[in-house]
């Protein structure tokens, strides 16, 4: 199908931007790379009367550790670039995020589709929601009443639903701390389409101990979801099975067409200990 | 009968713009609705109807052409996000103005029965031409994971793989052997009899 008519307004810089979605209010969207936003208008699940089209926002296009350590990344960098990013700029310690960007669609999707619209997108099984809440990224927008820095573990409220407000921007992706040891794995029908179960695991190794870690899910609930009790597992020295058995068991997974509730249980038990195995090997 | 025209006084959207795009090295000025999508601007406005489009929704890769060298869904951008951007289809692949000079990679799949009806064909040349480009080193795995990007309801994709790969190590030979020129080494030569 096609699109229902719209007004294009490109957006020379952030306040521009912001400034535009306040003034033009319900009826307008922000578009960053589309892969999302074009299908639902092409469907016309989506109809805004306005698009602000941020996509010529250098500004917002970039990648790199700061001096505390910590990867920010700016909205508008793409899949793709985080996939080929060259060491300088994403470090080993960062590798989780560059080996998951195979699991996002295609390369052509990658090419356009941005780290800031998929989080925003809010698809509660999208890779980069996922990593935000695995990873405590800290989400930083940009809206009239001024710049928020938001938790990830607070951002998401249900499947496309988040803490932005209609007229705020998401500028920037930070992850504070670096996680040589961690993994992102999952599993869809078909490769490239969205995870029917996703999990990240990130260990907190001594050598080769585990003296910790974190366990988190993506296509068990309306967002993606931290697993204390898989954790609990790990920082009391238990093995990985025990871990992907304690996340299998702690959750309430949904029963839909994708899979039953007990389909995706097993597939939870499968995932946490390949991601768990995967991320001490890194 | 007549349908009233839309009086953009009253509704905004349904006004026209003025798009400069770069197709193929051709700079083209468009006026068009803000909601026209590149492929449809590429089919319709520009006439270029190599590049076809199926599902409307990034699924099956139909309209992939290259956008600043890169592949994307020419369905799933707005005709007015590309202004600015380089756009190269399925049409600037031949060496000359009809389009009968096929290049390597055209060649490499007439050779490998890489087509059969040709729906997606043009989606894939331009995926392929694409990945090649920053990917020139990749290998048997890569192409078959790259090719999962685009549907095609007739090959069964091996003989697409197959085109791929082999236009990816001639030009690898090619490279070799202009590198050394003059001075045939062994390690060119191998590289001309690649194995699969
Ligand atoms: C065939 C196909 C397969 C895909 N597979 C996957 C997959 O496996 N995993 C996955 O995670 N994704 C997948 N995607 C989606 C893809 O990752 C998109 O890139 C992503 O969801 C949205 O990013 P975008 O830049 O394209 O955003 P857009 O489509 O431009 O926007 C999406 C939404 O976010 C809003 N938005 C965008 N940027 C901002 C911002 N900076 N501030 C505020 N709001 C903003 C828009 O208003 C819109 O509501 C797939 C897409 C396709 C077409
Ligand atoms: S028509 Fe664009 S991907 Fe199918
Ligand atoms: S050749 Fe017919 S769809 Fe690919």
């Amino acid at each position: 199908m096609k699109p229902a008519p719209f007004r294009y307004h490109r957006a020379r810089d952030t306040e521009g931007a912001a400034r535009l979605l306040a003034e033009l209010g319900d009826d307008a969207k922000v578009i960053a790379g589309g892969q999302s936003l074009v299908a639902m208008m092409n469907f016309r699940l989506a109809r805004p009367r306005h698009l602000v089209d941020i996509g010529g926002l250098r500004a917002l296009d970039h990648l790199g550790t700061d001096s505390t350590g910590a990867l920010r990344i700016g909205a508008l960098t793409t899949h793709h670039t985080v996939e080929t990013a060259p060491a300088r700029r994403l470090g080993p310690g960062f590798d989780v995020l560059r080996a998951a960007m195979g699991w996002i669609g295609h390369l052509p999707i990658r090419t356009r589709g941005t780290v800031g619209g998929s989080i925003a997108h809010a698809d509660a099984t999208a890779e980069w929601c996922l990593l935000a809440v695995a990873l405590d990224a800290e989400l930083h927008t940009h809206g009239p009443r001024g710049p928020r820095r938001i938790p990830a573990a607070e951002f998401f409220f249900g499947s496309y639903t988040n803490a932005l407000d209609p007229d705020e921007l998401l500028t920037e992706i930070v992850f504070p701390r670096p996680a040589p040891h961690a993994a992102l794995t999952e599993f869809a029908e078909r490769r490239g389409d969205f995870a029917i179960v996703s999990a990240v695991v990130d260990l907190d190794l001594a050598g080769t101990e585990v003296r910790g870690g974190r366990v988190a899910l993506g296509g068990v609930a309306p967002v993606p979801v931290r697993v204390p009790e898989a954790e609990q597992v790990l920082a009391t020295g238990g093995s990985f099975a025990d871990c992907a058995a304690a996340a299998a068991a702690a959750v309430n997974p949904p029963d839909d067409a994708n899979g039953s509730a007990d389909y995706r249980r097993r597939l939870i038990g499968t995932l946490v200990r390949r991601a768990c195995e995967e991320a001490r090997a890194r | 009968m007549t349908e009233t025209p839309i009086d953009p006084a009253i509704d905004p959207a349904a006004e026209r713009q003025l798009l400069a795009l770069d197709v193929n090295g051709t700079a083209y000025e468009v006026l068009c609705e803000s909601r026209r999508t590149l492929v449809d601007v590429l089919r319709h406005d520009l006439r270029l109807t190599g590049t076809h489009v199926g599902c409307e929704h990034g699924i099956c890769g139909a309209c992939t052409v290259l956008v600043d060298g890169r592949p994307a869904r020419a369905c799933l951008m707005f005709a007015a996000q590309a202004e600015g951007a380089r756009i190269r289809t399925v049409e600037s692949l031949s060496g000359d103005d009809d389009g009968r000079q096929l290049s390597d990679l055209q060649q490499a799949f007439r050779d490998h029965h890489g087509l059969q009806c040709g729906f997606c064909t043009p989606g894939f040349l331009m995926l392929a031409e694409g990945f090649l480009a920053e990917r020139p080193d990749a290998d048997r795995a890569e192409i078959r994971e790259l090719v999962a990007a685009n549907l095609c309801r007739c090959t069964g994709y091996q003989s697409i793989v197959d085109a791929i790969e082999s236009c990816a190590t001639a030009r690898r030979a090619k490279e070799a052997t202009e590198a050394t020129a003059t001075d045939e080494t062994p390690e060119a030569a191998e590289a001309t009899g690649e194995e699969r």
